[in-house]
């Protein structure tokens, strides 16, 4: 396998900063800065297509709300991707971020494999932005397709420079070749590099535990909520009572009396910083009080779909086939509703920031966007990027809520105003109020069927929630396929799959209904449809391993159904088969058993990918059976993980997760497609028990 | 607040702080003693994430007041490892990968700690029930039960949980 990675610079990063090979490349940070975190050794950099640019400008990049970030304003010609201390240290860098979706073990691995050293010699530095190269967002299930070539070509590089270097003395190591003269190493000439196919992978394709699992278990990790820095005081934020309010008048005489507490004030920014959470609270309960705001009408969630109809933009398109239809042997139409979830990660919102003598600020935070947040505060403060440093410690969860910077802007501006390290760590209130949603969806389906029960056209519309699965996998030669916007009411954004659950949730849920209109069925009207053989193969490992044919055939209990779904995404190809029981006397379906068969190519690391499937399948449950944002007035009426309610261990069904491996194949990202089928398994799985058709998620019978 | 001394032990360390007696406990470890393992998910009881044990009972950290721990015992994550030696819980969920991004992790394993005192054959299904006021977003629930279950296993030889 080549790659394109051909360029190689090589810096000693030693006291007198000798440059080997000099390169014309701004390198956009200083070798001190590596020298400091690193210590002395050999700078290994790679020039490799700019992930950050080759990323599209968001995950479903539409006017995503929040953020502002759009890919990488500067392209970063030259990335800095591994250091070899003189001691034999070796640490590869990279911009992504580890939030629980193991892209430390993944891309640890990765260097492990092309460097040819034991996994637990690699030591990975993350999300820095002052040192890692911008990898750009953790994100869209990209760090395995994207991040992992250039981590294994600058590796494979690193490799083949030892090779090359010591010439078939195989005593020479990394750490002599780091201690090397500078002359020795300018003689070895560059080359195409080579990274290790598949067949000859020894670290990668394995499973391998998280480097820090040992800290995360003891409690000695550092999650960015835990930063304690010298001297440093605890942020609050008098937040609005509702979207939208405008700060009239505030009295804050009552909180800056209070021992040792500052009251920042700046325009409708008021907050404060305080010896600990409690006396910061307090001072913010004494503004609250005092607090008038402008408070404009908001609509109401439950509106909610009327509005985003009635608000969509150019009007709600009519469906093109409408003569199809008219004419056909059958036909259906159906509308379905996805209200707003949230991601709700257990560790919210938290970020710590401290400011230099020199105007310099380093924030220590959450995010999935480091170097997005970096602009982010520049653009806040109105100061180059140069001056931001933004660090992200492995951190508690994102699902693709964390992409915006808004906690690490307000600790920021607390920690500026006090000129003391301020920390701010959102409540679970705050989290669920002003951090972002998935967004709301209408979906109108429309479809006709031939005499022998083919699709003949399909008309699918989705209002408000994007591009991501509008396109179906089944053949039809008439399609419209359309993601329209409207005029959100909450301010929404990516997550976890983004629009994708909705479509699949829609799409996946009106096939049944066309399967039981012609009386077949639904796995086999599915198979009669498609053409794409990656989808076949786990739609059929799914039903094969569920027992599907079984398991319709077979007399049931009344109040048991069973339902399948299948899907493709980014790459990846999914299928779910569920079984669910009515409880009469609540009204509520417990989904006792999830099968699901996944593929997405050449496996990396089967265990992480079990456990993102595993992990995919119990958080789809939340929105699939109760999740739903409540609003009214322009508050969130249930901020509450009491009122909230997330999937907990009691509503764990059997969950069996079969992978297909494709090592003919290049990996695709797996954090994503996992989830977008379980909705409408388990809402065809109601129908089979109830013969009721729900239509809207949460899945309610009552 | 008129500051009032409150005496406790901390993972067997005797402890003295100053302050306000209606000050959770949870910020009393995170903000006052540095012992940042403990962690906050809600504040109010509803996600198991600060649980500590005080006098070997389960506690919510969030939901308890500093006035309730005067001259009680109490044992955060930080101190359940012998110094390299890991408490039982905390090695079976390091073997069965019990964890994704690990931020409930502390307060499952103090909860598991607790369950397994009281119960040391506990079945799958007292398992789920008594770990079920402890929400995962990662979604690891399953593999948490493996662990608990594995954990159990080992316990026997096992020494008390440290006070
Ligand atoms: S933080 Fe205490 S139970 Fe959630
Ligand atoms: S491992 Fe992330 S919340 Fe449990």
């Amino acid at each position: 396998m080549k790659t394109s990675t051909d360029t190689m610079a090589l810096y000693r990063d030693d006291d007198d900063e000798q440059i080997i090979e000099p390169v014309g490349y701004d390198f956009g940070l200083t070798r001190r800065t590596f020298v400091q975190v690193l210590g002395a050794g050999l700078l290994i950099a790679v020039a490799a297509p700019s992930i950050a640019q080759a990323q599209e400008s968001g995950v479903g990049g539409r006017r995503r709300g929040g953020g502002g970030f759009t890919g990488s304003s500067k392209p970063v010609p030259l990335d800095a991707r591994i250091h070899i201390g003189k001691d034999g240290a070796i640490t590869v860098l990279t911009g992504k971020v580890e939030g629980g979706q193991g892209a430390r073990a993944e891309i640890t691995q990765a260097a492990a494999e092309e460097l040819r050293v034991p996994v637990d010699r690699v030591t990975l530095l993350m999300a820095d932005t002052e040192l890692c190269p911008d990898d750009g967002f953790t994100a869209g299930s990209r760090t395995t397709p994207s991040t992992l070539p250039s981590i294994r070509s600058g590796c494979a590089a690193a490799r083949q420079l030892l090779e090359k270097w010591r010439g078939g003395d195989e005593s020479k190591t990394y750490a002599d070749l780091a201690a090397a003269d500078a002359k020795s190493l300018s003689q070895v000439p560059g080359t195409d590099v080579q990274i290790t196919p598949t067949s000859e992978w020894k670290a990668l394709g394995k499973p391998t535990a998280r480097p820090n699992g040992r800290d995360i278990l003891t409690g000695a990790h550092k999650y960015p909520s835990d930063i304690i820095r010298p001297g440093m005081l605890y942020g609050k934020i008098l937040r609005r009572p509702s979207y939208g309010a405008k700060l009239t008048d505030v009295n804050t005489d009552a909180a800056k009396a209070m021992e040792g507490v500052d009251v920042v004030h700046d325009g409708d920014f008021v907050g404060v910083a305080a010896p600990n959470t409690s006396i910061a609270k307090a001072a913010i309960k004494a503004m609250e009080d005092s607090a008038k705001w402008d408070q404009p009408p908001h609509p109401s969630s439950k509106q909610l779909f009327e509005y985003l109809k009635k608000n969509t933009k150019g009007g709600v398109p009519a469906n093109p086939f409408a003569d199809e239809v008219s004419g056909a042997a059958k036909s259906l139409r159906a509308e379905y509703h996805v209200p707003y979830v949230q991601h709700t990660p257990m560790e919210p919102r938290a970020a710590v920031a401290e400011w230099d003598e020199n105007g310099k600020v380093t924030v220590w935070t959450a995010t999935q966007n480091p170097f997005g947040v970096r602009r982010e505060l520049a653009n806040a403060f109105h100061v180059d990027e140069s001056t931001v440093r933004v660090v992200v410690p492995d951190f508690g969860g994102g699902f693709g809520g964390k992409h915006t910077g808004e906690c690490a802007v307000e600790a920021a501006r607390l920690a500026q105003a006090v000129k003391q390290p301020v920390a701010l760590q959102w409540t679970r209130a705050e989290e669920f109020t002003w951090a972002y949603f998935r967004p709301a969806a209408v979906i109108e389906c429309q479809a006709s069927l031939d005499a022998s029960g083919t699709l003949t056209s399909w008309h699918f519309v989705n209002i408000n929630a994007g591009r991501p699965g509008v396109e179906s996998p089944y053949r039809c030669e008439k399609k419209n396929q359309q993601a329209v916007d409207s005029a959100p009411p909450l301010r929404h954004g990516s997550y976890r799959a983004l629009a994708a659950t909705a479509n699949n949730f829609a799409r996946e849920s009106f096939i049944d209904e066309l399967a039981a209109a012609t009386g077949k069925d639904p796995l086999a009207f599915r198979l009669d449809h498609i053409e794409i053989d990656r989808l076949r193969a786990v739609l059929e490992e799914a039903a094969k391993q569920f027992g599907w044919s079984d398991r319709r055939a077979k007399q049931r209990d009344a109040n048991v159904g069973v339902g399948l779904a299948c899907a493709m995404e980014k790459g990846s190809f999914v299928a779910t088969c569920a079984e669910v029981e009515i409880d009469p006397a609540k009204n509520v379906a417990r989904v006792r058993r999830v099968v699901q068969a996944f593929e997405c190519g050449a496996i990396t690391n089967p265990s992480n990918l079990q456990s993102q499937n595993m992990g995919a399948i119990i958080q789809g449950l939340g929105p699939a059976l109760r999740e739903a944002m409540v609003f009214e007035e322009g508050k969130i009426q249930n901020a509450s993980l009491w009122k909230y309610e997330v999937p907990r261990q009691a509503d764990v069904p059997v969950i069996e997760v079969y992978l297909v491996n494709r090592p003919d194949l290049s990996s695709a990202g797996a954090g994503e497609t996992p989830l977008i089928t379980l909705a409408p398994a388990i809402n065809n799985a109601i129908f089979d028990a109830t013969r009721k058709r729900l239509r809207e998620m949460p899945l309610r019978l009552a | 607040m008129q500051g009032v001394e409150a005496k406790f032990t901390v993972n067997g360390k005797p402890v003295s702080v100053t302050t306000d007696p209606n000050r959770s406990v949870l910020e009393i470890l995170r903000e006052d003693l540095q012992l940042t393992g403990t962690k906050y998910g809600c504040g109010e009881g509803a996600c198991g994430a600060c649980t500590v044990l005080v006098d070997g009972k389960p506690k919510f950290s969030c939901s308890t007041l500093l006035s309730e721990v005067v001259g009680k015992k109490i044992v955060s994550i930080e101190g359940l490892a012998s110094g390299e030696t890991l408490h039982p819980v905390q090695q079976a969920f390091l073997d069965e990968g019990a964890y994704q991004c690990g931020y409930c992790t502390a307060g499952m394993i103090m909860g598991a700690v607790a369950l397994l005192e009281k119960n040391r054959k506990p079945s799958d299904e007292q398992i789920a029930r008594g770990m079920n006021g402890h929400i995962c977003r990662c979604g690891t629930y399953s593999k948490i039960v493996a662990a608990v279950r594995k954990a159990a296993e080992a316990m026997p030889q096992a020494t008390e949980a440290k006070s």
